[in-house]
């Protein structure tokens, strides 16, 4: 197997959770932020794995599936959310669901 | 094999760039397919071939399917594309990009502030996996479980739509 | 018998309290039982005292009957505690018996009035206060006295309250006195930080012992006190007061105004002649301040045409007689025509309340005229209370009083032709404006519309009248001249606590001085009756532009109250306007919407919005891996 230094997956990690916080804070329509929090989770993920391979450990994998499946539940709960919001408002934009003000 | 590591990162970074750009949401969609199938290589060339092989099927294809499926119930392919447009312009990213730039720098930072290990060779088998997941992690795996009874729950509850008025 | 002198005060006060708490629901003949006859219970052991005092004598002069510790603390121990010497003596027989004559007065003339167990009871506590501060062993609990008569005269110079005016004259009086009382409040902090003790005797043994005359601790010290002496008696520069206290009914004028209270600040003076023997340059100071203030007081006298402000302008007058006399060194003089004084402005007060009510209230001398035979009662009066006034030779107590005060400000240790000279004006002018007075309402005809009397003295004042006539006559006989029988018994008996007086300076003998008065007198009494009985026209009217400005200054007291208004009373009103917002309040309503804008503030960042909270996530994650790469 290839030998990478620790660094530099962590490195790769953060760059991917940066693009996932971007479209995150960037994009309005809420599926697209979805998708961006998919990216989020997925980058934690490798760092957990490239943690895991350093030391030669199972654990960074055993944590990439939990990770893994909190990020299906939690996939799965927002598009219901954003079906019912759908719905509701007839819109998907981010910025609509914005009664709480103030 | 780390050439293989270096090549599959910049494709992963550069499919999630563009997918954050696509006013087309189909299209951002099949751009983070590819990122994600790029990251299940990067898992390889780590030497976990278990949790890639998960990847890609539950990541790509489970998840992001449910993705296809919404986006299709919604339409929001081409028609949508004109005020994605709208809605893309340069006034929104400014202030997320020097956000994101710092949060960046600060976590290279730290991520380059260990002395440069290699790492240990060797894949691990999915054998050592599963030990570790019915061993130590045993709770963990019980509890990941009532997790996603509970987002089942859920989400039956948010899905009911209003009962119709007798007539 | 040292045993019995609380009562002196204590009866009145306890008169006061069930005056105060029960008075309104009782008929008013028990009100004026309870307020009489205190008093005179008051009186009737002053008197056994006196009687004691003089048939076995005490040793060293003076009896004293502690009471209890006041107050403990630290080094400052001053005792509740009351002195008998011949000087309270002296002062607690006028205090009691004018004090008793007078209540016996106001049964008569508060008649019918709604305040009636109020009056009794503030009369009350008023001689309860200052038979304290005439018996006091400490100049704390004369303070203590001090302070409540200057209560007393403050409520009831307001008694009619629902008038506001009323009530302004209570509370300039009340001001200008305060001013005073300060004074006497750092003499004490003075006298006690230095000399460790404000046992009246221990004190000044102290400070005879320990401060060498002249020098400046003493002279601070008799100044402040004289300070205070000259708010509650109403010398300049304080004498504003005196005349608007006259708003408060007639027998409180009386009591207060005239016999008492005003007298207090000579009191202390020849209370504390040690002191005031240790610096001259203050007892001079006394001494002018009595000139220039009874000849001021004796041209505003002249021009007024209230009865009672003319009366008041006299007391102001009269007392800086007194002040001479005290900065002249002769101090039984000065407590000689305190005595005489009470008799006779209190008989004063007493006839010019019958005239005011039989008049229908109406205070104006000059709408009065020809009382002479409607109100015998009130003519009598006036020509006794008012020949002692100005001291009609041989026949009347004032004339020896006063005589004796001119002759020592020739002849005293301190005195000056000047001051000599300043006393016979002074007795000129006297005899001037109170025959101007007599004349005015007695003589001639009637100058009112309502003819018919509108109420009779009654026999509780008539008598009281009476009883004061009498010793304003008879009182002289207390301290006869050597010219005329030699028979100084109030001075040898004040010898015993005053210093003996000394005739220092030559050139002018008693009877010579005392001839000069009389002429003086008699200037007077004849320029009223041509003034005021022959020609009968307005004086204003006889002189010029000159004149009227004179008659203009002097009926607005030299112009004081119009000084004291623009020096003391805009400026301070405009401040007080100029701070109505009150700064220090600013600061507090501005530290509440200092927090409400900061809510407003803080309030605008709850956007509703998703991505801004998701952006605040982000910022916190940020700044939380911040600190962890700062303190990597």
């Amino acid at each position: 197997m290839a030998t990478i230094p620790l660094e530099h997956s962590l490195v790769l990690a953060g760059v991917l959770f940066g693009l996932g916080t971007l479209g995150l804070l960037v994009r309005r329509n809420l599926v697209v932020v979805l998708m961006s929090i998919e990216v989020m989770l997925n980058a934690a993920g490798l760092a957990f794995v490239a943690a895991g391979a350093r030391f030669g450990e199972p654990d960074g994998q055993v944590f990439f599936l939990l990770v893994l499946a909190v990020a299906a539940a939690e996939v799965a709960v927002g598009l219901a959310l954003l079906l019912a919001l759908r719905h509701k408002m007839d819109t998907l934009d981010a910025d609509a669901a914005s009664a709480m003000r103030g | 094999m780390n050439f293989v590591f270096y090549l599959a990162g910049a494709v992963a970074v550069l499919s999630t760039a563009l997918m954050l750009t696509r006013p087309n949401v189909v299209h951002g969609l099949l751009y983070l397919v590819i990122s994600l199938l790029a990251v299940a290589v990067i898992l390889f060339t780590l030497g976990a071939p278990f949790v890639a092989a998960l990847e890609v099927i539950i990541y790509a294809g489970a998840i992001l399917v449910l993705f296809v499926f919404v986006v299709m119930m919604l339409d929001l392919g081409r028609q949508s594309v004109p005020r994605e447009r709208l809605w893309l312009g340069l006034r929104a990213w400014p202030g997320p990009l020097a956000l994101t730039l710092v949060l960046l720098a600060e976590v290279i930072w730290i991520a380059t502030q260990g002395s440069s290990t290699r790492s240990a060779a060797g894949p691990i088998d999915p054998e050592a996996v599963g030990a570790a997941l019915y061993g130590p992690y045993l709770v963990a795996v019980e509890l990941s479980s009532l997790l996603l009874l509970a987002a089942v729950v859920g989400i039956y509850h948010l899905g009911q739509r209003p009962a119709r008025r007798r007539n | 018998m040292p045993g019995l002198l609380w009562l002196i005060p204590a009866v009145p006060l306890a008169s006061f309290l069930a005056l105060a708490l029960v008075g309104s629901r009782v008929p008013p003949r028990i009100v004026s039982l309870l307020g009489v006859g205190a008093i005179a219970a008051s009186t009737a052991v002053t008197l056994a005292e006196a009687a004691a005092f003089l048939g076995t004598p005490p040793e060293g002069g003076a009896w004293v009957e502690p009471l209890w510790r006041w107050i403990d603390v630290d080094g400052f121990r001053p005792m509740m505690a009351l002195r008998l010497d011949a000087l309270s003596l002296v002062m607690s027989l006028v205090v009691t018996f004018v004090s008793l004559v007078i209540h016996l007065y106001s049964v008569g003339y508060m008649a019918g009035d709604e305040g009636y167990a109020r009056f009794f009871a503030y009369m009350n506590l008023f001689v309860a206060s200052m038979a304290t501060l005439v018996l006091a062993d400490d100049l704390l609990l004369l303070f203590l006295g001090w302070e409540g008569v200057g209560l007393c005269s403050y409520l009831l110079i307001g008694f009619w309250y629902r008038d506001p005016e009323n009530g302004a004259a209570a509370r300039k009086a009340f001001l200008v006195t305060r001013v005073g009382d300060t004074a006497l409040s750092v003499a004490l902090l003075l006298l006690f930080t230095r000399l460790g003790t404000l046992q009246i005797h221990g004190l000044m043994s102290r400070a005879v012992r320990d401060w060498p005359s002249g020098s400046a601790l003493p002279v601070l010290a008799a100044a402040l006190i004289l300070g205070g002496a000259v708010g509650k008696s109403a010398q300049l520069p304080l004498q504003v007061w005196l005349p608007d206290a006259m708003a408060g009914p007639t027998p409180s004028s009386a009591l207060i105004h005239a016999a008492t209270m005003v007298t207090a600040g000579v009191y202390l003076v020849a209370r504390t002649h040690l002191l005031f023997q240790l610096a001259p340059p203050v007892m001079l100071v006394v001494a002018v301040v009595g000139g220039v203030t009874l000849l001021l007081a004796g041209c505003s006298a002249l021009v007024q045409h209230d009865i009672k402000r003319i009366l008041a302008y006299s007391t102001v007058s009269q007392i800086g007689y007194m002040f001479l006399a005290c900065g002249v060194g002769a101090w039984s003089a000065a407590i000689f025509h305190l005595v005489t004084h009470a008799f006779f402005k209190a008989l004063l007060f007493m006839s010019a309340g019958v005239v005011i009510q039989a008049m229908h209230e109406e205070h104006d001398i000059f709408r009065m005229g020809g009382l002479r035979r409607p109100l015998p009662a009130a003519f009598w009066g006036f020509l006794i209370g008012g020949a002692s006034l100005a001291g009609l030779p041989v026949v009347t107590a004032g004339f020896y009083s006063k005589g004796l005060i001119v002759y020592s400000a020739w002849a005293g240790p301190g005195g000056a032709p000047l001051l000599w000279l300043a006393s016979v004006v002074g007795a000129l002018l006297t005899s001037l404006y109170i025959f101007r007075l007599i004349f005015v309402v007695f003589g001639g005809s009637s100058r009112t519309i309502a003819v018919e009397v509108a109420k009779r003295p009654d026999w509780t004042e008539l008598t009281s009248m009476g009883v004061l006539a009498a010793l304003s006559v008879l009182g002289g006989l207390l301290y006869l001249p050597p010219w005329l029988g030699d028979h100084p018994l109030l001075g040898r008996f004040l010898e015993r606590t005053l210093p003996a007086p000394s005739r220092v300076v030559a050139g002018l003998s008693e009877l010579g001085s005392e001839g000069v008065v009389t002429l003086a007198f008699a200037i007077g009494l004849l320029l009223a009756w041509w003034l005021y009985r022959v020609r009968r026209p307005l004086p204003v009217a006889l002189a010029g532009k000159v004149g009227r400005a004179l008659h203009r200054f002097w009926f607005e007291d030299w112009g004081f109250d119009l000084a004291y208004q623009w020096i003391l009373v805009r400026p301070f009103i405009r401040m007080a306007l100029a701070n109505k917002d009150d700064m220090v309040d600013q600061f507090y309503r501005f530290v509440g919407w200092g927090t409400v804008r900061l809510h407003q503030a803080a309030a605008r960042s709850e956007t509703g919005r998703v991505r801004f909270y998701a952006g605040g996530i982000v910022l916190g994650s940020v700044l939380l891996l911040f600190l962890v790469v700062l303190f990597r």
